[in-house]
């Protein structure tokens, strides 16, 4: 099965390691992801104002080259990795289904490439998992085992809310929990799972990105998790890489390895996880549950 | 306290304003506080989310002198718990349009610190919203 995939920036940078995971772990199922030709920013944030249509260009092009490799594919289904482009891109798209003469004046402006006809269904490789290909074959699939790995799952704001592009239940999502559960992790409760980590904030407000981080791994680490697990990339620099500063600011806090779920499907699978792409390095805890 | 003609005309004008740009019925909200309890970003804010609605629902346009939504995070939290239904991020995306738009940028982008070590995922969102 071959579906069009949109990677985004951080994928093709920061977060090669998260790609790379998905791409390899799809393989396994199947399920071939296959990059927009052309693709371009998604915004990351989605323009809440009601007349803002000039910002949802850069989406609506998205859409387009999902559209019309989809036309080639067979499929009308597009994949994203990256939470902050899944909810842009879902929003956008939601958007054009309700505002028919917002997406009009979106196409009539892009006048170098077909209309967008509003059909292609944006979905979480999340969403897609489990809908599609369900998490039984993947336990089925998935030979080796996560060994009991304690994991705090994390899903932040935008892969649940705002309500019309959610993936999962907004206060209580199980998604990530029954999914690396099948591979023989074990996910603890976590308060914290959609709390906001300070967002764009890391920009121009550290310190409260500072406070969010110390809170949220604290939590982690309490309710007994020995990693956090997600999916958004602008989540993981800051629960991640500003555990450097967290611990500048608090030297007696623990830092604790936070992975992508693609890279814990993967792990399962044989592969080996890139420890050089994480900041806290998750070295200790692999070898403690003999991964 | 007593208000002129001029002023509720100015008044009635910015209500409209924000209630254009942001599509939501500002007077639905009843002050519940709802939004404030959930809001992560409430202990750097110097007025309150349900305090910026009611603010906005008397047009005053001093709210703009806060600094709420710019610490808004657009996290949503308070649009999917509001039991009224009124996004309450879009009406904070407003007010910072209301600003941006008179180009009145509020991060300035050569003043940043440690801007080598940021992620362009970080820059761009940080961009998106602070920006015009």
């Amino acid at each position: 099965m071959k579906i069009p995939y949109f990677p985004g920036c951080s994928l093709k940078s920061d977060a090669a390691h998260f790609e790379q995971s998905a791409i390899e772990f799809s393989k396994t199922l199947g399920v071939e992801l296959v990059e927009l030709p052309n693709w371009n920013c998604c915004g990351t944030v989605h323009s809440l104002t009601t007349d803002d249509i000039m910002h949802h260009l850069a989406c609506v092009r998205n859409m387009v080259h999902a559209q019309e490799l989809g036309k080639q594919l067979g499929t009308n289904k597009l994949i994203t990795l990256c939470a902050m482009c899944y909810n842009t891109l879902a929003q956008v798209n939601e958007l054009a289904k309700k505002k028919p003469d917002d997406l009009k004046t979106a196409n009539e402006f892009i006048d170098d490439l077909p209309d967008y006809e509003g059909k292609v269904e944006v979905l979480h490789l999340l969403t897609f998992l489990n809908n599609y290909v369900s998490f039984e074959k993947i336990a089925k699939v998935v030979k080796g085992r996560l060994n009991g790995l304690k994991l705090a799952p994390y899903y932040g704001c935008l892969l649940v809310r705002p309500e019309h592009v959610k993936v999962d239940d907004r206060e209580r999502p199980v998604l990530l929990s029954k999914l690396l559960g099948m591979v023989g992790a074990k996910c603890v409760e976590f308060p914290y799972a959609v709390e906001c980590c300070g967002s764009y904030h890391t920009v121009n407000l550290k310190e409260a990105v500072i406070e969010k981080t110390y809170t949220i791994v604290n939590n982690a680490r309490e309710n007994g998790a020995d990693a956090i697990v997600l999916s958004c990339p602008l989540c993981e620099f800051n629960l991640d890489k500003r555990q450097k500063d967290v611990k500048a600011v608090y030297p007696t806090f623990e830092p604790m390895p936070v992975f992508y779920f693609t890279e814990l499907l993967a792990l399962a699978s044989g592969k080996k996880v890139n420890v050089n792409a994480h900041y806290v390095s998750p070295e200790n805890v692999l070898r403690k549950y003999g991964l | 306290m007593q208000i002129n003609e001029g002023e509720i005309e100015k008044r009635d004008i910015f209500i409209k304003q924000v209630e254009e740009l942001s599509g939501q019925n500002l007077f639905g909200c009843y002050q519940c506080g709802r939004c404030s309890a959930g809001c992560p970003m409430v202990s750097r804010m110097d007025a309150i989310p349900s305090m910026v609605m009611r603010l906005v629902q008397l047009g005053d346009e001093k709210v703009l002198d806060k600094n709420t939504y710019w610490v808004c995070a657009s996290c949503y939290t308070c649009d999917v718990r509001c039991p009224k239904g009124i996004d309450i991020a879009k009406v904070m995306e407003a007010l910072r349009q209301i600003k941006l738009r008179k180009n009145l940028n509020y991060v300035d982008i050569k003043k940043i610190d440690g801007i080598e070590e940021l992620p362009q995922i970080a820059l761009i969102s940080n961009f998106r919203k602070y920006t015009g």
